[in-house]
Parts: structure tokens; C-alpha cells; sequence
């Protein structure tokens, strides 16, 4: 008690919740342990494959051929189909989300957002596996008896992107409805006022004030479109290969790792570490590719504030 | 300054204005299309596989009935002792004892006799399977197709039945069921939650309610959204590399049960689980955090008024207050995880597997798995059974979401009730 009077205002040490706060700043340290081991575990393995005798660094990056059994591992080709597919993907998502965000922030009303809305979470809640069916049993049918059996393979490129770009439709639609929707009121009262019609107003001045949102949108897109998996896997063909044709099945990096570790790949195998040499390229351009979007959305949001 | 040199009058100024218009209506409605185009893919998606599920398909019997039997064309006809005949007349010595093994043929019952009758004597194969628009369309050449095979029948067959829920992985597709992936899905889903849910909240707890604007904070946070956007293949090879191999006499039970070895190699149902609880757990921080923002700080400050420590505040009504929502967040994690293929296919679970799992040390396959090796097949009939098992799988999601819908709404009901 007399302890008390003579400090007043000193807080009290209480166990307890001491004991507590650490527990929970242990629990939030977990995080920076996950990006931690994944950064420590990807380098060692890499580094592992580096050091075999067939692999050299400038022939992994500027290699054109990946044929782990005859000791070639350049990376180019799984690279070449990564980027042939987001972009197709982003080629699909891009506008068409564009346009629905905009639909749905400019222009329709409750009733119509309180359909489209719901949709659009469903569209994105389903597992990419179903997507990776769609795109092998309706997607590539479809574009064989468009295009012609003998233009279009049986496993290509173009069927998965396509699908891809649906999988990324919902989330370039809803970021991009909230970028657009953060835009200021006032630029639009402004717009009309001067005698602008809604699609002057949505295109010249709401669109281009939401540009770094949008952008961010768009690189956010772009990662999940490099590191998506069971599409490319299921729908874009085994076997890596250096082609330009949309037409042609070539493997992804995603695609590679998820075939060499369905099969019994053992430890210390070329095999093994070269997975991990590709995590760590998908790591990195996922990696930076979110931080710019953040950097950017954070960017945009502190502009109308 | 003469302004009518820059501002049309008149005719000119009503016919641009009128070109403005049409201009804002061509682009609307094109607006207007791409966002029915995406209604449209959820229907086309859905629509074609459910397609899958249904349809003619041409089967042929690898001993057909009347050759055993002459003048029985179909199982049902058959009497006791003939089913019991062919039984031992057909099938080798060994596979006898398998059947035989976990019951007699004595102490089955006819339909369980008909069943092995069908399923290791006369053994139909699936020749070719079409989908239900081609089975209303094209019956011209499924009836050619027929014809061309000689011994073989059409019928229309329904893959997503009761018995291709409750049956057991197999390698025959006309038998295979989703029994074992299923319950593989519950055991990760559940260790998933075990982890990831307390270390969530906690992590999110600490963020919210205790740290201080410092620069490891932020740090955190721009972490924690990075991780929530790194690649779910990522996960995968952190799980290869931490649990199945770093980990292995934990994660394959070694350590526990000294005697019995599993074969699983630290390819388990906890390894699995572990995986996928790292790669919800980002999500599951974000969407508490959200909660506890929503939390009026009222709530708390009162709370303190009355002399209540943080701990006391938080636990008896930061929690309370945003429970509701910190499940609901949860669910929709689980429910991502639930449909996580690629980081189990890389930790290894893609094998076969027909046994179904008895605990977390335990080999496992999941539904999403499962999809994916069936989809991978060439033939025909495994399409059908991984459209079906799609629907299995949607339907599950289905539940799970909606059960995080009404937790929600009875929660916040309640507490509008005592309020």
C-alpha cells in the first residue's frame, strides 16, 4: 500500500501481462521468420546448384535450352513461357477488368454492383485447379476447333494465359474499382460542370487520376499472373522449350517445379537444388514486382488525403 | 474577342454534342459487356463441368456375362451359388484371398457379391465417354462408335453418384471415389487451423494492440503483405526443404513412435498441414487486423477507465467485439487452403494413394490433388471423375463460406439482441 502512495504513477510491473505482450510480439516475429527461412533455404539450395560442375551462372541465365539430362540448364525457356503466358493472361485481365472497374464505380448503380460484386468474389474463390481443368477441357477444345488442330497443340500457351487472364479478372476488377472509387469526388463534379459527359469525365480525368493505382493494379496482377501454378502445369505442356508460338505447348517455371517434385526427386540431385534455383528467380520477380505495387499504392493513397 | 469563332453554334454545336452522346453509349455498353463477359465465364466454367459429369459412354465388358453363364445378360439375374461360382472360378488364388480376407464370401450379402461379380469377373472398361451437350447432340456417332466396337453398350452414366463420395481412391476409374482425398482435406485443413489460427490472432494482437510505431512494425507489416502475395509454389518448397526434410523424424512421427517407422518420410498430413498454415497465416493477420481496427476505441478507453489491464481489456472486449469478424476472416483463409494444390504437389503428396489417413503422420492425398492427377490423364473416364470430384470440391467451399456467412450474421445478430 504505502509502496503505492510513494509512486503514484509508477505502473506497476505485472508479469503476467509482460509474459503476454512477449508471447505475442514472438508470434508476430513468426512472420519475419517465414520471409527469413524462405530467403535462407532458396540461397542454399541455389547456391548448391551453382556449385555443380554442370551448371555456370552466365549459362543458366543466358542459356536457351533446359535439359537437366544432357547438362544443359539455361533458363531462358521456362523464363520465355512465364512471361508468354502472364502476358496473354494480362492481356485478357487487363482491359477487361479495366473496363468493369470502371463500369461498376462510374456507372452502375446498387443493384447492379450488389450481382456483380458477388461474381466476381466466386470467380476468385475458386482453386486455380479447377481453373487448370477448365482451360485443358473447354479452353484448348475451344481454340483447336477455332484455329485448326494442326495450328494449335494439344498443350499450349495460348489456353492457359487465357484462363490465367480469367483467374486474375476479379482481383485487376475489384483493385481497380477501389482506385477509381478513391479518386476525389470533386475532380468529377468539376468535369461536369465544364460540360464533360460521364465517359469524358471516367476516361480523361478519373482514369488518369487514378493512374497510380491502376499501375499498381497492374503489377499486382502481373505477379500473381508469373507465379500461378496448376493452370500452366495442367494446360501449357511438360517439357520445357524455346518458342515464340502461342500455339505451341512450352513450360513455365512454375510448371517445371511443380513436375520435377511430383516425381520422387532425390535429395541432393541437380534435380532437387534446381527447383529451388528457380524458386528463387520466381522469388525475386514476384518479390519486386509486389513491392513496387505497394510502394506505388502507397504512394497514391497519401496524393488525396 | 469574337467567341463564336471557337464555339460552334447552332446545328454544328447540337451535332457534336449528339456525336459525344453516341460516343459515351458505344463505350458504356462496352463497359456494360465486359462485365457481363465475366458473369459469363463463371457460367461457362461451371456449365462445362457439370457437362463433364453427365453423359453417354460406351463401355465394353472384359468377360461379358453371357460367356460365363449362357442365357444371363446381367449380374441381376444371377443366383447366389452362380455369383459365388464365378467368383471362385475367375479369380486368381491370391486375389481370392484378398477378397476373402476381411469377410468370407459365406458372410456377404448379394449385392456385395453382385458388386465383386462386376468388379473382378466381368470388369467393364470404359471405351469412350462424352459429355451431356455432346450426348444430345452427336448420339448419331456415339451409336457408330458402338457399332465399331464389337461387345460393347451404351449407357448414360452420372459420375458424381453417392458411391464416388463414400469409395476409396482407385486406380480404375469406374470404381475410384473421393473418400480418402477427402478426408486427407480435413486432416491438412485441420491441422492448417490449429496453426495458423492462435498465431494469427496473436501476431495480429501484438500489431494492432501493443506495438509501438517503431521501424521494425512497419517492417513487419510490408513483410506481411509480401508474404500474402509471394507465390503459394514458394510455400511449397519452403515446406519441402523445412518440414519434409529439416524436419523429418518430427514430421514423419519417428521421433514418436519408435517402433513403428512410417513410410511417409516426412511427406505427412502434418507437413502438409504446417505448409499451408504459413501460407494462410499472412491472410489470417490481415483480416484480424481489419477486426480489431473496426473495434471502437471507446471500448477500450472505458475499459482502462474502469482499471482493467491491456490483456484484461483486450480478452474480455477487444475479442469479443470483433470475434465475429476474426472468424469469419478465418473461414474464408481456410477455405483458400482448402483448395491449395501446387505447394502440396511439391512437398510430394502427388502419389497414389488409396488408404485412407488414420492421423497427422499419416500419407495423404487431398481433393484438389486428386483433381489434379486425375485431370493430368489422357483417357476419357478421368476427366469425368475429376469433373465430379471438381463439384465435390465447390460444394465444400460452398459450405465452408457460407458457414463463415451465417456465423457472421448470428453473431453480430446476437449482439444487437443484447445490446
Amino acid at each position: 500500500m504505502k509502496s503505492i502512495q510513494t509512486h503514484p504513477f509508477n505502473k506497476k510491473l505485472r508479469i503476467r501481462e509482460a509474459f503476454i505482450e512477449g508471447a505475442l510480439f514472438l508470434f508476430a516475429l513468426l512472420s519475419i521468420a517465414i520471409t527469413v527461412s524462405i530467403v535462407v533455404i532458396l540461397l542454399r539450395e541455389s547456391l548448391l546448384f551453382f556449385e555443380s560442375d554442370e551448371v555456370t551462372l552466365s549459362g543458366f541465365l543466358f542459356g536457351t535450352k533446359w535439359q537437366p539430362m544432357i547438362g544443359y540448364f539455361g533458363v531462358l525457356p521456362l523464363l520465355n513461357a512465364t512471361l508468354m503466358t502472364s502476358l496473354i493472361a494480362m492481356i485478357v485481365a487487363l482491359p477487361l477488368g479495366l473496363a468493369v472497374g470502371i463500369y461498376l464505380s462510374e456507372y452502375a448503380d446498387e443493384k447492379f454492383k450488389s450481382v456483380v460484386k458477388p461474381v466476381l468474389e466466386v470467380l476468385a474463390g475458386i482453386p486455380s485447379i479447377v481453373y487448370g481443368y477448365f482451360a485443358l477441357t473447354f479452353m484448348t477444345p475451344l481454340l483447336r476447333s477455332i484455329f485448326g488442330d494442326d495450328v494449335v497443340q494439344m498443350y499450349n500457351m495460348m489456353s492457359a494465359g487465357i484462363v490465367m487472364g480469367i483467374l486474375i479478372l476479379p482481383l485487376v476488377a475489384t483493385m481497380a474499382e477501389d482506385a477509381i472509387a478513391a479518386v476525389p469526388v470533386e475532380l468529377r463534379l468539376a468535369s461536369y460542370a465544364l460540360g464533360a459527359t460521364t465517359l469524358e469525365t471516367s476516361i480523361k480525368v478519373v482514369v488518369p487520376a487514378a493512374l497510380s493505382g491502376l499501375s499498381a493494379t497492374f503489377l499486382l496482377g502481373l505477379s500473381r499472373a508469373i507465379g500461378e501454378t496448376m493452370i500452366v502445369a495442367l494446360a501449357a505442356g511438360a517439357g520445357p522449350k524455346m518458342t515464340f508460338n502461342f500455339f505451341e505447348g512450352a513450360e513455365t517455371i512454375t510448371g517445371y517445379i511443380v513436375r520435377i517434385s511430383g516425381g520422387d526427386v532425390s535429395y541432393n540431385s541437380v534435380d532437387y537444388t534446381s527447383i529451388f534455383a528457380l524458386g528463387l528467380m520466381l522469388f525475386f520477380m514476384t518479390f519486386t514486382l509486389n513491392m513496387i505495387s505497394r510502394e506505388i499504392s502507397a504512394r497514391y493513397q497519401t496524393e488525396y488525403e | 474577342m469574337d467567341t463564336t469563332t471557337h464555339f460552334p453554334t447552332g446545328k454544328i454545336a447540337h451535332e457534336r454534342a449528339m456525336k459525344r452522346k453516341r460516343v459515351g453509349y458505344v463505350w458504356q455498353s462496352l463497359f456494360i459487356f465486359a462485365t457481363i463477359l465475366a458473369i459469363l465465364f463463371l457460367a461457362i466454367l461451371l456449365i462445362s463441368i457439370i457437362d463433364s459429369v453427365f453423359g453417354y459412354t460406351v463401355m465394353a465388358d472384359t468377360l461379358p456375362l453371357p460367356t460365363l453363364i449362357e442365357g444371363r445378360e446381367s449380374p441381376d439375374e444371377l443366383t447366389r451359388e452362380e455369383l459365388e461360382f464365378l467368383i471362385k472360378e475367375n479369380l486368381s488364388p491370391g486375389m481370392l484371398r484378398k477378397v476373402t480376407y476381411d469377410k468370407t464370401l459365406e458372410d456377404r450379402d448379394v449385392t456385395d457379391l453382385k458388386a465383386l461379380v462386376e468388379q473382378y469377373v466381368i470388369q467393364p472398361q470404359v471405351l469412350r465417354t462424352w459429355g451431356l451437350w455432346a450426348s444430345l447432340t452427336e448420339q448419331e456417332e456415339i451409336g457408330r462408335f458402338a457399332e465399331e466396337h464389337p461387345g460393347s453398350y451404351i449407357i448414360f452414366k452420372n459420375w458424381m453418384t453417392p458411391s464416388f463420395v463414400i469409395a476409396a481412391q482407385s486406380s480404375n476409374p469406374l470404381i475410384a471415389g473421393i473418400r480418402t482425398a477427402f478426408l486427407g482435406s480435413l486432416w491438412v485443413l485441420l491441422v492448417t487451423f490449429l496453426f495458423s489460427f492462435p498465431f494469427g490472432i496473436g501476431a495480429a494482437l501484438y500489431l494492432e494492440e501493443y506495438a509501438r510505431k517503431t521501424r521494425l512494425t512497419k517492417i513487419m507489416q510490408l513483410n506481411i503483405f509480401n508474404l500474402s502475395a509471394i507465390p503459394s509454389i514458394i510455400y511449397g518448397l519452403l515446406g519441402l526443404a523445412f518440414f519434409v526434410r529439416v524436419l523429418e523424424p518430427f514430421t514423419s512421427g519417428a521421433i514418436f513412435t519408435a517402433g513403428e517407422a512410417t513410410v511417409a518420410n516426412g511427406r505427412t498430413i502434418l507437413s502438409g498441414g504446417l505448409t499451408l498454415g504459413l501460407l494462410v497465416l499472412p491472410i489470417i493477420i490481415i483480416n484480424t487486423q481489419e477486426a480489431i481496427k473496426a473495434v471502437p476505441d471507446t471500448l477500450r478507453q472505458s475499459s482502462f477507465g474502469l482499471g482493467a489491464t491491456k490483456w484484461q481489456t483486450i480478452w474480455h472486449h477487444v475479442l469479443p467485439a470483433s470475434i465475429g469478424r476474426i472468424l469469419t476472416g478465418a473461414i474464408l483463409a481456410m477455405s483458400r487452403a482448402l483448395g491449395e494444390t501446387a505447394p502440396l504437389v511439391v512437398i510430394g503428396a502427388s502419389t497414389f494413394i488409396s488408404v485412407d489417413p488414420t492421423g497427422v503422420f499419416s500419407k495423404f492425398t487431398t481433393l484438389p490433388i486428386q483433381i489434379y492427377q486425375w485431370s493430368a490423364r489422357p483417357q476419357g473416364a478421368y476427366r469425368n471423375i475429376a469433373a465430379a470430384a471438381i463439384i465435390s470440391l465447390l460444394v465444400l467451399l460452398l459450405v465452408v463460406n457460407s458457414s463463415a456467412i451465417i456465423m457472421r450474421d448470428r453473431i453480430t445478430r446476437k449482439k444487437r439482441l443484447e445490446r
